[in-house]
């Protein structure tokens, strides 16, 4: 699981990080997404990989830390990605303004000269 | 029962612009008296909050807080897993400074500017949520959520105005900053995977203990934390969005932009501080920052004499204030903090009064400058129409106030730009003058007669060349703005704009003017940072009276 787990925010942040420096807005756009997404996944994995081990502690069951799982990043990552959300949706309105404003999709607002 | 409201103080900060913004938002323009009188109650509940903050910090109530230090738990939660606010003397400092900022800024605003576009009053009030939550909780991911919040209304208000230019570095800002928000996160979660605790106060003791194969991924976890922190303090090479931003910005947004970048600076102290009391190896305060820091002075300075355009020589001015900043802290001596906190104040205040005056200033272009200066960009369309100077005058409508064409604007836009340089490039007699005397006497000074390292001649000699580079670059600005006859006319000034940059050039004075006192409490205020196991203490302590407080 954790080769797997590894791999996933490997190449979500890898093809996160190639799109960010890509010249279109679109492109920056998606690339912030992905990354957002590996560091989402990168900060659950922060507490540990577990399966079948629950975040909240049961009133029945002795209080051993081994059997549950960290509630902490969970919280964590529920909170970024609402605010991960969020400043996607600001940064996908400007992105649109400046195509109006501009006419073109460059990041620059400019297409490169020739 | 005075006693319980005091307590709650700590939140006030955080409270009140969150209420004022979220009302601001239900009201409709034509409500704008009663959205103009709320957002102003907003700011100066603020700056009473603060200015009391600041008296208790004092140790005024030894019953309530001893050693400057006052804490709050949010929802009576004790730490480590409960959200706490801590206020010390840095903080308090900070409060006021920005609350000052803040209400000169907004009352700048009221002259047009937060008529140019959908929901200024409310982006200026979260904003605000963002800055003081920023300087007072005690809490890593708590410090990334206000960080967001703040993040999230600049991008708003830098657009504020809109126009391709604004647009376009906006574009860029949010681009850097959502980047910079996702290091801040990494680096948040790799401090939470080694020490497993979030707790600022908690954590020095965590990393003490931590064992020697934990640390090199605690250390880069560190390090990705003071990167994100070194983005928003405009640090080199990682402020290139930075000019362009603040420049592009309308006038009160500019100005309390100002503070923004000091806010990087203010993570990096108070964590920096926290985590060398644990281990000096793992701050990052060291030699890294101090030439981080002379690099960011030196593209500052370079800018400074490049630069044409009034806003983004500025804008140069705050990199090279924050490239200071962060070289002597770099130094990694004690006694230069002080020194250097009231730097932070003096130049916050007059790059905070030089946007507002460049806002009016900007407007002297009246007719079509293109051929005698092309490098000058005009303003955007969408600013004139707010000032109702190109086009012809519409009918005002009856919430619209009544502007008092004050006398003499010439000679208070000179003045008051004389002022600024004064203050910006430090030269007496206003504070930029005493700070900088101050920051260099120590670097000279605590040497005890020996020959100065390499390092502390390079501060030196960093201070003088800012302080030339800027008088070079704003007095050449200055002479085409004022005496270059050609295509200048008097803009009509209203007393609310001219009010907020006296204001806060007046601050400078007192700030001067009081500089005994205040570089005291500076350095009880320097003492309590470096000695962080009483911030550590009485967080902890905390710990015990809530428990204690709790029925089982």
């Amino acid at each position: 699981m954790e080769v797997v787990f590894a791999l996933a925010i490997g190449v979500l942040g890898g093809s996160g990080v190639w799109l960010l420096l890509r010249p279109r807005t679109f492109q920056v756009i998606l690339g912030l997404a992905l990354l957002s997404y590996a560091v989402n996944l990168f900060i659950f994995g922060m507490g540990r990989l577990v399966t079948d081990q629950p975040p909240l502690i049961r009133a029945d069951d002795p209080v051993d830390f081994a059997l549950y799982a960290d509630p902490v990043p969970q919280a964590l990552v529920l909170t970024a990605i609402v605010i991960g959300f969020a400043t996607t949706a600001l940064f996908l309105v400007m992105l649109l303004v400046l195509r109006g404003l501009t006419g073109t999709d460059h990041v620059d607002g400019r297409e490169r000269e020739e | 029962m005075t006693g319980v409201w005091l307590h709650h103080l700590p939140v006030v900060p955080i409270i009140t612009p969150l209420l004022a913004g979220a009302l601001t938002l239900l009201l409709r323009d034509a409500q704008r008296p009663l959205r103009v009188s709320l957002v102003l109650t907003s700011v100066l509940v603020q700056v009473a909050t603060a200015g009391a903050l600041l008296y208790l910090t004092t140790d005024a109530m030894p019953d309530m807080w001893t050693e400057g230090v006052g804490v709050y738990a949010l929802g009576g939660w004790p730490p480590p897993f409960g959200i706490i606010l801590a206020v010390d003397r840095l903080a308090a400092m900070m409060l006021l400074l920005t609350s000052l900022v803040a209400s000169a800024a907004l009352v700048y605003s009221l002259a047009n500017w937060d008529r140019v576009g959908p929901g200024f009053h409310s982006m200026f009030q979260f904003l605000l949520v963002g800055l003081n939550g920023a300087f007072l909780t005690a809490d890593l991911f708590n410090l990334f959520v206000f960080f967001e919040v703040l993040l999230a209304s600049s991008y708003g208000l830098l657009v504020h105005g809109s126009g391709p230019e604004r647009v376009r570095s906006g574009l860029h800002y949010v681009a850097v900053n959502l980047s910079s928000s996702l290091l801040f996160l990494i680096g948040v979660a790799m401090i939470y995977g080694m020490t497993g605790t979030l707790n600022m106060a908690d954590l020095p003791q965590r990393v003490a203990a931590l064992a020697v194969r934990d640390r090199p991924l605690f250390e880069a976890g560190a390090a990705l934390l003071g990167v994100a922190f070194l983005v928003k303090a405009g640090a080199w090479p990682l402020n290139f969005w930075l000019p362009t931003a603040y420049a592009a910005a309308s006038a009160p947004v500019a100005a309390i932009f100002a503070v923004l970048t000091k806010v990087g600076v203010y993570a990096v102290l108070r964590v920096g501080t926290l985590l060398a009391s644990a281990d000096a190896a793992t701050s990052f305060i060291d030699v890294g920052l101090f030439c981080g820091g002379m690099a960011t002075v030196a593209g500052g300075v370079i800018g400074m004499l490049a630069g044409q355009q009034l806003s983004r020589l500025i804008a140069y001015a705050v990199v090279v204030s924050s490239g200071l900043l962060l070289a002597a802290l770099g130094l990694q001596d004690r006694s230069l903090t002080a020194p250097l906190m009231f730097y932070l104040l003096s130049s916050v205040l007059g790059t905070g009064a030089f946007f507002m005056l460049n806002g009016m200033t900007e407007r002297m272009r009246l007719t079509p400058v293109r051929t005698q200066a092309p490098d000058v960009e005009p303003l955007p369309d969408e600013a004139w129409r707010g000032f109702e100077t190109r086009e012809p005058p519409e009918p005002r409508s009856p919430d619209e106030e009544i502007g008092i064409a004050i006398p003499a604007a010439m000679a208070f836009l000179g003045l008051g730009f004389v002022s600024c340089v004064l203050l910006v490039a430090g030269l007496p007699p206003l504070s930029g003058f005493v700070a900088k005397f101050a920051l260099l006497h120590e670097v000279v000074a605590t040497s005890g007669g020996a020959p100065l390292s390499f390092e502390r001649w390079g501060l030196v000699l960093a201070v003088l060349v800012a302080g030339l580079a800027s008088v070079i670059g704003l007095s050449r600005v200055g002479l085409r703005l004022f005496w270059s006859v050609t295509g200048r006319t008097t803009p009509r000034l209203r007393l609310v704009e001219v009010g907020p940059v006296a204001l806060l050039v007046g601050l400078s004075i007192a700030l001067a003017l009081g500089a005994g006192p205040v570089m005291t409490y500076l350095e009880s205020a320097a003492n309590s940072l470096h000695s962080p196991e009483v911030y550590i203490r009485v967080v902890q302590s905390l710990q015990t009276a809530v428990q204690g407080a709790t029925p089982p």
